[in-house]
């Protein structure tokens, strides 16, 4: 028996019988509460876990005993003052976004600031991770409180020096200017300041005051990088620290059986070899040499931890694992949809690289580290050092995307350099780091709505996703430790992760998320904004194919679903800007997208070239976002602008292909991450004003453009990709194992 | 080992080396020109990217014989002093880096680009096949452009 009722008879006829669909109706709203705010005519939502606390309140909850010792300032006799920062820098700008903290609060011009990231400092237990979007958010007080303060110092030092009440003073422009218009450069004054004893009471400006915060800034470092002087892990001389490679297994988590190094050993240039856990170290006088030594090596291996496996099964294992729904299709008119991700390589242009100098008794070692305090332990335990002596540099990286959440190129070669009791600068060659590096998980996603009356009466994802990594724990010891116990573990601390990240920014009605995860033995990391690319993109998909399925426009439909009048002033700003629904060509269509995490929202509107629907190129790109408080807006678009290149490269045509325990793709040109001809020809990015703290930004703008492309590409050609990147030939002769 | 004797940013150098060596590896490792970035050693991510008597290269493919008497220019040599050239200087106007490692790159092939072009097409632009990891590349456009512009 069909539904007989007024709204669109959905395409999938379900038996629905009257009764069970007006019970059903009337008993949705008695398990809501409503939030104040939110539209009536909706049936308004319970806030889900991440709407509560997200992983960024965890992560600054986390580092709170410690927030008081997070920034070490100095200030200079040259007057230059220098924030040393424990978190790590990989393109997120956040090194500019707090110098210009620290020159807002000493009323320094930002020239005179420098930002150098902190050594692994233990001490600080959980608030040395870079991760979660949560550095300017963690920060965001502490340095200003630090900055405070010094200028609580310096003033103090003035008054004492010349003898005037501390009222009388201000500073400007790096000095304290006395009563009669004298300044006084910070300079000279911090000998005096530094020797002060007593506490000094000092708040941070109010917002209203700002004068640097919240204007667009230029980062502090591009004029070392345009001009090839910026120095990577890589660009330094440690005395003796040798090119470094590894000779790596056939398949992930294989491991030497048998070398012959005969050959290789009698190659020019070459130092020295030797088995290591993940293969066979080769140190030369120089890459080119090493390398060439490296493929001369004649090697057995034992078989690794995935060898059987291939996409094939993989996908049919999740699949498999996607938990049931709870609402059956038969109580009314509804919606299912499913959705594939691909593996994806996080692919920094700097590959997996470290320095390491291991001696008897004590090590040193320099990499991009984004949890630097469980590197340190962790290498320490492994060449049977005590933590005090290892001491961990943290290098700014060339791209992370979450890749130096995890330190194995650290850890590698401080046990090569122990094992050959010699530095070594070690290098992954790209073939490696795509293949036995880290890559985000593949998922499938399983999507019901129930809807009915024009309102949505229940929502419900069920994400089936290899098990994503989280074994670097919080950044220490305690909670990596957590994180790899076999009960609860890394799948307890994923469910963790999943439950405060993502969340449906809709009234949906009575709505659920479900993450199931399969653990396979294989190398899975946090790839920028985690599940939410995937999960929050599939569901951006839907929601566009109910508002088709419920005869209402996508951004109608949208404006009338989301919670709260700040999302649809961000949703109405990239409608007015990005001139939603204007007439395209045959073969090109507009999409949105909507996000909301960390306390920050964002829409996104793109414009497709789908006339060879093989062949597609998004051509412009409208953003729109609010982050509460935006540091600095033009670093805020530079992260927008790469989290929008992420989502065209993973939703059309960047992915991996896993085969007998192997990624096939091994360079860029199989990997298929987007170049220029891929990038949109026009983009604008509209920052909302500031409102209140700061939100997160470095994840944000991936998932509502993954949306906002897979919508498009929908309306310009008519097929809704269920498959992801939708382009996925395997269009090269993969390299030999 | 051969020696061969070449100009690396406007001065002469001699290394020994094997013929077959990249000439990424003799700047890096034996002459400690460290601008050019490894990032994949088959040519295909170009962060690499250098000039050979004024046009585009990627050392990490271009054996060290074949620059033998010839003028190699990195990123390092692009500015004239303190004077950055016109593509840096876009560079810095556009804010375009941010992780900046394919930068070096980027900026030479720009470089390269309006050495021969004065009217610079998006098509032109598209052709420029660099990788950038980051995602920049509209801000590379804009500052191409705008390099452009000012040449």
């Amino acid at each position: 028996m069909t539904c007989d009722n007024e709204v669109p008879v959905p395409e999938v006829r379900a038996p629905v019988r009257r009764r069970q669909f007006l019970t059903f109706l009337v008993a949705a709203p008695v398990l809501t509460v409503a939030v104040p705010g939110t539209a009536e005519a909706v049936i308004p939502t319970l806030p889900q876990p991440a709407e509560v606390l997200d992983l960024g309140d965890v992560l600054i909850l986390a580092g709170t005993p410690t927030a008081g010792a997070l920034a070490v300032l100095s200030v200079g006799e040259d007057g230059v003052v220098t924030l040393e920062l424990p978190r790590a820098e990989v393109g997120q700008g956040i090194t500019t976004a707090c110098a210009m903290l620290v020159a807002e609060e000493l009323d320094l011009p930002l020239g005179k600031v420098r930002v150098t990231l902190a050594d692994a400092r233990p001490e600080l237990l959980m608030n040395q991770l870079t991760g979660g979007s949560n550095t300017m958010r963690s920060v965001y007080g502490p340095v200003r409180q630090a900055a405070a303060a010094a200028r609580a110092r310096l003033l103090a030092a003035a008054a004492r020096k010349h003898g005037v009440a501390v009222e009388r003073l201000s500073t400007k422009d790096g000095a304290v200017i006395l009563p009669d218009g004298r300044p006084i450069v910070y300079g000279l004054l911090t000998s005096a300041a530094a020797q002060l004893t007593g506490t000094f009471a000092a708040q941070p400006k109010p917002a209203e005051e700002h004068r640097l915060v919240g204007t667009p800034q230029s980062r502090i470092d591009a004029r070392a990088m345009v001009t090839g002087q910026f120095k990577y892990t890589l660009d330094q001389d440690v005395p003796g620290a040798m090119p470094t490679v590894v000779r790596r297994p056939p398949t992930i988590n294989g491991s030497v059986r048998s070398v012959d190094s005969a050959a290789a050993k009698a190659m020019p240039g070459v130092l020295a070899i030797g088995v290591v856990p993940t293969g066979v170290a080769v140190v030369a006088e120089t890459f080119g040499q090493a390398m060439a030594a490296r493929d001369a090596l004649k090697v057995t291996w034992n078989a690794g931890t995935i060898d059987a496996l291939s996409d094939k099964e993989i996908r049919a294992k999740l699949q498999a694992a996607a938990l049931p729904f709870v609402v059956p299709p038969l109580l009314t008119q509804h919606l299912d949809m499913d959705f594939d991700f691909a593996f994806v390589s996080h692919a920094p242009m700097e590959t997996n690289s470290a320095i390491a100098d291991v001696r008897d008794d004590r090590a040193e070692i320099w990499a991009g580290l984004k949890s630097p305090i469980v590197a340190q332990q962790t290498i320490a335990a492994a060449i049977g050092l005590p933590e005090s002596a290892v001491k961990v540099h943290v290098m700014q990286g060339g791209g992370s995307f979450g890749r130096r959440l995890f330190f194995d190129a650290a850890l590698e070669a401080a046990q090569i350099s122990k094992a050959l009791r010699r530095p070594v600068k070690l290098m992954w060659d790209r073939k490696d780091d795509m293949r036995h590096g880290r890559a985000r998980a593949a998922s499938h996603h399983k999507l019901r709505a129930t809807f009915g009356l024009g309102n949505v009466l229940t929502f419900e994802h069920r994400v089936a996703s290899v098990e994503t990594d989280f074994r670097h724990g919080l950044g220490e010891i305690l909670t990596a430790t957590a994180a790899k116990l076999p009960v609860g573990g890394n799948l307890s601390f994923a469910q963790t992760v999943f439950l405060t990240t993502c969340k449906v920014p809709y009234n949906f009605g009575v709505v659920t998320s479900l993450l199931n995860e399969v653990p396979l033995r294989m190398h899975t990391g946090s790839w920028r904004s985690v599940y939410s690319a995937n999960t929050r993109g599939a569901e951006e998909i839907l929601v566009d194919q109910l508002a088709k399925k419920m005869g209402k426009d996508p951004v109608e439909f949208r404006r009338e679903f989301l919670k709260t009048a700040r999302q649809r002033a961000v949703l109405n700003k990239v409608v007015a800007e990005g001139e939603w629904g204007k007439a395209m060509p045959k073969g090109f269509a507009q999409g949105i997208g909507f996000h909301d995490e960390y306390k920050s929202c964002t829409a996104c509107l793109v414009e497709i070239d789908a006339r060879d629907p093989k062949n597609p190129r998004v051509v412009r790109a409208t953003i729109a976002v609010d982050v509460g408080r935006p540091i600095n807006p033009r670093g805020l678009e530079a992260q927008m602008l790469g989290g929008l290149t992420d989502a065209i490269s993973t939703t059309l045509r960047a992915g991996l292909h896993i085969d007998r325990g192997l990624p096939l793709e091994g360079s860029y040109s199989q990997f298929h991450y987007a170049r220029q001809k891929d990038a949109p020809l026009d983009v604008k990015i509209h920052v909302m004003p500031a409102t209140g703290e700061p939100g997160g930004a470095g994840e944000l703008g991936v998932p509502a453009a993954v949306g906002a492309i897979a919508n498009a590409y929908a309306r310009a050609t008519g097929i809704v990709p269920r498959s992801f990147p939708i382009i996925f030939p395997v269009d090269f002769e993969p390299f030999p194992r | 080992m051969p020696t061969y004797t070449m100009i690396v940013n406007g001065k002469p150098v001699t290394v020994e080396a094997p013929a077959d060596m990249a000439l990424l590896w003799v700047l890096r490792d034996k002459l400690g020109v460290r601008g050019p970035k490894f990032g994949c050693g088959i040519g295909v991510c170009r962060a690499c990217t250098s000039h050979l008597n004024g046009a585009e290269i990627q050392p990490c493919v271009t054996p060290v014989a074949e620059c033998s008497g010839q003028e190699v220019t990195t990123i390092e040599g692009l500015a004239s002093g303190d004077d950055l050239h016109p593509v840096q200087e876009a560079w810095l106007e556009q804010d375009v880096a941010q992780c900046g490692y394919c930068q070096p790159g980027q900026i030479m092939a720009a470089a390269a680009l309006l050495r021969t072009k004065q009217e610079i097409t998006d098509e032109d632009i598209d052709r420029i096949a660099n990788v950038c990891r980051c995602g920049t590349y509209f801000r590379i456009r804009q500052a191409i452009k705008s390099a452009a512009a000012k040449m």
